[in-house]
């Protein structure tokens, strides 16, 4: 019956890093956005021009690190989009956020069309020297692709930068109470738009995860969600940046735990272990709980109110 | 999505208002997806009949389509939407718009709904599907001679009568050429959605399969197991061929386009009538994928020998002796399956060590 043994618990540990890497790079994103006060409910639909992007520069140059750099930009400039109709012509953010996941979702399918069942070039793991050859922790740690190690290394700048720098406390403020930040002398607007556009292009580098080493190819609406998953563990998180990793880590992780224990043959009927990544992100988050949302999330700001 | 298909509805209205004058001109037929056109697997290859419909029927017959409609209200709007645009005949696509089709059916007694892979019907309301069991029998066959592991894994969708059967031809026929075969069933509880099913896959690979099989529409576990470098894997709704001549070794094709054609050509005649078709190898809505060369060719001489049994009604996929999971007799020597008790099967042979989610 149950096979547990069959479980290897290194693979395992290797394999959530890279199963939580997509959500988690379009939630580092998303979590910039909304501690400079906008809600950005867009991000599958940015993740998913990501993808594309990323996938079409990747083929046509031949290389993995071009696709994540167009993916980047692809993602940007879908954000632009919003941040231009949010910020200056001052639309809903909600209703804005929604319209640009359809479009998203619409103009990913266009720029696809001609690269389905393509393979993307291959974007080999890292065998990092020494390093990688530690018994147990090597294999799980130091072998994957580049970019687990990039999301990785995005999260501690963003935490670095909303804790430390001046201009971090300068977005906090923003997000917190944008008619101080402007009474200040801070230009809102901007701070905004560089946010937003920050967040645009990480979920691009999501999205672009997914069909360039997750899946490894192009499919119309891959994400398959992702992207509101990458936004409620943001809102879990409490909007600190460990916490989403940890959030997105744990989501990764049970998710690949459930599956192999589906495989093993638990005896756990499948239906709970299917739910169990969900409400196991929910309820650990929910518990270590402790901020709240910054104080001007999801409100226009025009400087004459 | 909800949104998504709130203004695919909204779009579909507007043409109602454009479109009226010119009614009775081109039978209009409307087709509902569950997945996008592109996903390289079971709706692309509806898209394949839909497009041959258009190509057969030129300027006489009119198609629309709308793509990833989740099963559930948003299949309503859209069925509701298609219906009142002046659609003669819809096809939904997916078992999960049973229950609607049904219902939008009751409120347009006038319009001709054909609902693929389910079993309730109407005045209105024909269902179809493939039996593509048979094919699963053929995949079977040649999984159990190609593993070394003896572990075969597969990616299921949803615990329905369809999957399970199609797990249980499978296994029976990789058991019969190979007692020690293994089967590792992950339920994905979704059609599409590639990262899950690369993720599954893996999963699947980490464990020891050397065989994958998929009843999920991307090709992501193919290229997983490209990945992976000696795993084998089979086409699945589409010959996902972009993979042969391995991983992919051989494929299950849906084609459904000379149904459609035939059916729109019944309702163009006026014949139309609510029936149940269950069609396999033998009249073409089953195809299997040419058999690459990476099979010996002495395991692809006795598939091709199966094949050719099961087209021509010699071989039942599901003959017996065959006994339940639990050990009591399901068929004896030499009886065949009856159709009702494969569309309800909602249990696993013996031999299959695992549990069906209720």
């Amino acid at each position: 019956m149950m096979d547990l043994s069959s479980i290897n618990p290194i693979l395992l540990v290797a394999s959530l890093m890279v199963a939580a890497t997509p959500i988690l790079l379009a939630a580092i994103g998303e979590l910039v956005v909304e501690r400079s006060g906008v809600l950005n409910l867009g991000v599958e639909g940015m993740m998913i021009t990501g993808a594309v992007c990323g996938f079409v520069v990747a083929v046509n140059s031949g290389s993995p690190w071009l696709g994540f750099i167009g993916a980047a930009v692809g993602g940007a400039l879908l954000s632009l989009v919003f941040g231009v109709l949010t910020q200056f012509f001052l639309s809903n953010q909600v209703a804005t956020g929604l319209a640009l996941t359809l479009f998203g979702l619409g103009l990913s399918a266009l720029i696809g069309q001609g690269y389905i069942g393509i393979k993307a070039p291959a974007f080999p793991d890292w065998d990092i020297p020494i390093l990688g050859d530690i018994p147990i922790i090597g294999p799980i740690v130091f072998q994957h692709d580049p970019m687990v190690y990039v999301g990785l290394l995005i999260v501690a700048g963003v935490w670095a930068f909303l804790t430390y720098s001046r201009a971090g406390l300068i977005l906090r403020a923003v997000g917190e109470n944008h008619e101080a930040a402007h009474a200040l002398g801070y230009h809102v607007m901007r701070v905004r738009m560089l946010a937003i556009m920050f967040g645009g292009a990480c979920a691009g580098l999501g999205g672009a995860y997914l069909s360039l080493v997750r899946v490894p190819q192009w499919t119309e609406g891959m994400t398959a969600g992702a992207g509101w998953i990458a936004l409620a563990i943001v809102v879990f998180a409490s909007w600190r940046p460990w916490r989403l990793l940890l959030g997105a880590y744990l989501f990764g992780g049970v998710t690949v735990l459930q599956l192999n224990l589906q495989a093993a043959g638990a005896a756990i009927a499948v239906e709970y272990l299917s739910m169990a990544p969900y409400l196991a992100t929910i309820a650990v988050l929910v518990i270590m709980r402790a901020g709240r949302a910054p104080g001007s999330l999801g409100q226009s700001f025009h400087a004459s109110r | 999505m909800t949104i998504k298909t709130f203004l695919t509805g909204a779009t579909l209205a507007a043409g109602l208002a454009t479109g009226a004058a010119a009614q009775d001109d081109p039978t209009t037929v409307g087709f509902v997806y569950v997945g996008p056109v592109g996903d390289g697997g079971w709706t692309y290859e509806h898209n394949q009949g839909r497009l041959a419909v258009e190509e057969h029927f030129g300027d006489a017959v009119e198609t629309v389509f709308v793509e990833s409609v989740p099963e559930g209200a948003d299949a309503v709007r859209v069925m509701t939407q298609m219906a009142l645009q002046g659609a003669d005949l819809i096809f939904t696509t997916s078992f999960g718009y049973m229950d609607q089709t049904i219902e939008v059916a009751s409120q347009f007694p006038d319009v001709k709904f054909e609902h693929a892979t389910g079993y309730k019907r109407a005045d209105n309301v024909s269902t179809y599907s493939a039996r593509f069991y048979e094919g699963r029998a053929v995949q079977g066959h040649i999984a159990g001679q190609m593993t070394e592991s003896n572990i075969i894994g597969y990616i299921a969708s949803y615990p329905i009568p369809e999957v399970i059967r199609g797990i249980n031809a499978a296994y029976l026929h990789a058991a019969e050429v190979n007692p020690d075969v293994e089967f590792r069933i992950v339920w994905a509880y979704t059609w599409f959605d590639p990262a899950k099913e690369a993720e599954a896959a893996n999963v699947l690979i980490e464990q020891g399969a050397d065989v994958i099989l998929q009843h999920t529409d991307s090709t992501a576990p193919q290229a997983a197991a490209q990945a992976a470098g000696d795993v084998v894997t089979f086409g699945q709704a589409s010959d996902m061929y972009e993979f042969a001549p391995f991983p992919r070794v051989s494929s299950i094709i849906d084609d459904w386009a000379p149904y459609y054609i035939d059916r729109v050509q019944a309702v163009i005649d006026g014949t139309w009538e609510s029936t149940d078709t269950w069609d396999g190898i033998g009249p073409g809505m089953v195809a299997i994928g040419e058999i690459t060369d990476a099979v010996p060719a002495e395991i692809k001489a006795s598939a091709e020998d199966m094949i050719e049994r099961l087209r021509t009604g010699e071989y039942h996929a599901f003959t017996g002796p065959i006994n339940r999971q639990d050990g009591s007799v399901w068929l004896a020597e030499g009886e065949t399956a009856d159709d009702g008790t494969l569309l309800g099967m909602d249990f696993y042979v013996e031999g299959i060590d695992a549990e069906i989610p209720q």
